[in-house]
C-alpha cells in the first residue's frame, strides 16, 4: 500500500484516495472543431510510462481535493505531490525530489 | 521433434530416462527474418507456432527479454472459458476454447485443459439478470452456458456457502461445463517446442531496446540486447510492456498498465470441484492438480510496472473467500505475486495491424489473457502473414476507438476490473 503525501493533509494510507489517471490531460479547448483523432488522443491514448508517472489523486476520505503526484511506475516511490494547477514539477538528479 | 506418448516414457523408463532431448533449442540470433515476435510467452509462442504450422513461415524468431513464459503466462490463474456477452468477443474466445480441446494431441504435448466447468456466481438481481443475459447470448452464439440456482450451485460445488448468513448470498450461477483449466507453463512449454521443432527460433535474455524503420517509415528490423536483427515483420506480444516496446517506433496506444495479483494456498487434498468465479464480491478460485487454491486477486488502483502489488487488494479478496467457501478460513496462503497487464478502455483486446507498416500488435488482454492463448495467437499469425485480419479478430482494431465501435466488456462483464 502506498503512502501518499497529499500536499493540503501530509502523507496518509492510500486507502484514504482515490486514483484519477494520467495529470495534465487537458480538455480540448474548442471541442467541437477538432477531428477524431485528436479525440482519440484525448480519452484514450495514455502515455503509461515506465518510469516517472504524473497522476492525479484524490484525497477521497480527506479534505477531498484533487491534487497531482509523481510517481516512479518501476519502484512506486512517490518523488512529489503538488496542488491541482500547478504545472508538473522538475524532478532533481537523483530522481527522489523535485528542484528547489 | 522426440514424440512423447506412453511408449516412448516406457522405452525411456528402460534406459534410465537418460534418452530425453531438450524440449527446444537455444540458439544465437540470427541477423535477419521473416518475422520477428517480441514476447516469449504464450500468446507469442503461440503466434510463432501457427505462423510455422499454418502458414508456412518457418524463419521466425521469438524474442523474449527474460525467460520463456516468465511474464503473465506464468503467473496468472489459468481459467479457460468462452461465456463472453458480445458477438465480436464470444467469436474470439470461442475460437480459442475449440483448439484448446485439441491443443494437447495438436502439441504433442500434454497441457491439462481440464474442463471441470467455470460457476460464475450471482449475488443481488442485477446479476441475475445480466447472468441470464449471458446465457441467452451465448446460446445464440453456439455457445454451452446455463443457469443454476441456488441449490443447483451448491450441488455443482459442495464446498460453496449457499444458505448460510452472508452479506452477498449466492443467488444462483452461470456455469460454462466446457470451461476449466489448464497448466499455464506447460502451454509456453508446448508451444516452444512444437514451433521450435518447425525451425522457430526462441532467444531468451534478448531485450528489445528500439524498432529501427526504413526512410519510408515501414519496419526495418529491431535493436537489441544482443544486436540488431532485420526482420520484415514485427509482431510485439508484450503485454504490459507493450507501451514501452510501441513507443520506440512512436505509436501511442489506449492501454494502460496495472499490477494484477494472485496467490496459492498451501497444498491440500482434492476439496475444490471447479473454476467457481464471482465478480460482484471479486473472488476467482481453483484447485491445481498439486492441491493448492489457486485465488485470483484483483488490480490496484493505480498503473505499475512493479509486479507486485499492495496486501490489501489481496486481502479484500481473501475475504471474499472466507465467506463464499468458509471451510477455507483456516486455510494458509503460501505464495502471492503480481503480474503487469495491459488495459484498454473498452478491457477488449487489440489484434491488428499498427499506422507503421510491417508493425503488429497483439496487446491489451487485460485481466483475462491466458484462456484466449491458442485462439490469440492463431489469429495472430493469420494478421501477420497475410496483413490483413482474420474475420474473427478484425473487429479488434485500433482504430475502434477513433471510429467508436467499442467492445465493450467493461460494461459487459460486471467484473470490477
Amino acid at each position: 500500500m502506498l503512502l501518499i503525501p497529499c500536499p493540503h493533509c501530509g502523507p496518509r494510507a492510500e486507502l484514504e484516495f482515490s486514483y484519477g489517471g494520467e495529470a495534465h490531460i487537458a480538455r480540448p479547448v474548442d471541442p467541437a472543431s477538432i477531428d477524431d483523432d485528436s479525440w482519440v488522443t484525448f480519452l484514450y491514448e495514455r502515455s503509461n510510462p515506465r518510469g516517472v508517472h504524473a497522476e492525479r489523486w484524490r484525497h477521497l476520505h480527506g479534505c477531498g481535493r484533487f491534487f497531482n503526484v509523481l510517481r516512479d511506475t518501476v519502484s512506486d516511490t512517490i518523488a512529489a505531490s503538488y496542488p491541482a494547477g500547478q504545472p508538473r514539477p522538475a524532478l532533481s538528479p537523483d530522481g527522489k525530489g523535485t528542484k528547489r | 521433434m522426440q514424440s512423447y506418448s506412453a511408449f516412448s516414457l516406457f522405452r525411456q523408463a528402460l534406459g534410465g530416462h537418460a534418452g530425453w532431448q531438450r524440449q527446444w533449442r537455444s540458439p544465437q540470433p540470427r541477423t535477419e527474418y521473416d518475422v520477428v515476435i517480441v514476447g516469449a510467452g504464450g500468446h507469442g509462442l503461440a503466434t510463432a507456432y501457427y505462423l510455422a504450422k499454418e502458414h508456412g513461415i518457418t524463419n521466425v524468431a521469438v524474442l523474449e527479454k527474460g525467460w520463456l513464459g516468465g511474464g503473465n503466462t506464468g503467473r496468472n490463474t489459468t481459467i479457460i472459458r468462452s461465456n463472453y456477452l458480445f458477438d465480436e468477443s464470444a467469436a474470439l474466445y470461442e475460437h480459442a476454447l475449440k483448439l484448446w480441446e485439441g491443443l494437447s494431441q495438436d502439441l504433442n504435448y500434454n497441457v491439462m485443459y481440464s474442463p471441470r466447468g467455470v460457476l460464475m456466481l450471482a449475488h443481488n438481481t442485477h446479476d441475475v439478470q445480466s447472468f441470464k443475459r449471458h446465457v441467452h447470448a451465448n446460446r445464440l452464439n453456439g455457445i454451452d452456458n446455463e443457469w443454476l440456482n441456488a441449490e443447483e450451485c451448491k450441488a455443482f460445488c459442495p464446498p460453496l456457502n449457499v444458505g448460510g448468513a452472508m452479506r452477498y448470498p449466492i443467488l444462483g450461477g452461470a456455469l460454462q461445463r466446457r470451461g476449466g483449466t489448464a497448466r499455464h507453463d506447460a502451454v509456453a512449454w508446448g508451444y516452444a517446442r512444437a514451433a521450435d521443432a518447425r525451425g522457430v527460433d526462441i532467444i531468451e535474455n534478448c531485450e528489445v531496446t528500439g524498432i529501427r524503420r526504413t526512410v519510408n517509415g515501414a519496419v526495418e528490423g529491431v535493436e537489441t540486447s544482443r544486436g540488431f536483427i532485420r526482420a520484415r515483420k514485427v509482431g510485439v506480444v508484450a503485454a504490459g510492456h507493450t507501451s514501452v516496446v510501441l513507443g520506440m517506433a512512436g505509436v501511442r496506444l489506449p492501454l494502460e498498465s496495472y499490477p494484477l495479483q494472485a496467490l496459492v494456498s498451501e497444498p491440500v487434498k482434492p476439496a475444490f470441484p471447479c473454476v467457481v468465479m464471482s465478480n460482484t464480491i471479486h473472488a476467482y478460485i481453483s484447485q491445481s492438480d498439486k492441491g493448492e487454491m489457486v485465488i485470483g486477486a484483483g488490480t490496484d488502483a493505480y498503473t505499475s510496472y512493479s509486479q507486485r502489488g499492495a496486501l490489501h487488494i489481496a486481502n479484500h479478496t481473501l475475504d471474499a473467500i472466507c465467506e463464499l467457501v468458509p471451510m477455507f478460513r483456516r486455510l494458509r496462503m503460501l505464495r502471492n505475486w503480481g503480474g503487469i497487464v495491459d488495459v484498454t478502455p473498452d478491457r477488449s483486446p487489440i489484434i491488428a495491424r499498427t499506422p507503421v507498416p510491417g508493425l503488429y500488435v497483439n496487446c491489451g488482454w487485460g485481466t483475462g489473457g491466458f484462456k484466449a492463448t491458442p485462439g490469440s495467437g492463431n489469429v495472430f499469425a493469420w494478421t501477420i502473414a497475410r496483413d490483413e485480419p482474420h474475420r474473427i479478430n478484425a473487429p479488434f482494431t485500433i482504430e475502434r476507438f477513433r471510429d467508436g465501435i467499442l467492445i465493450d466488456e467493461s460494461a459487459a462483464a460486471a467484473v470490477a476490473h
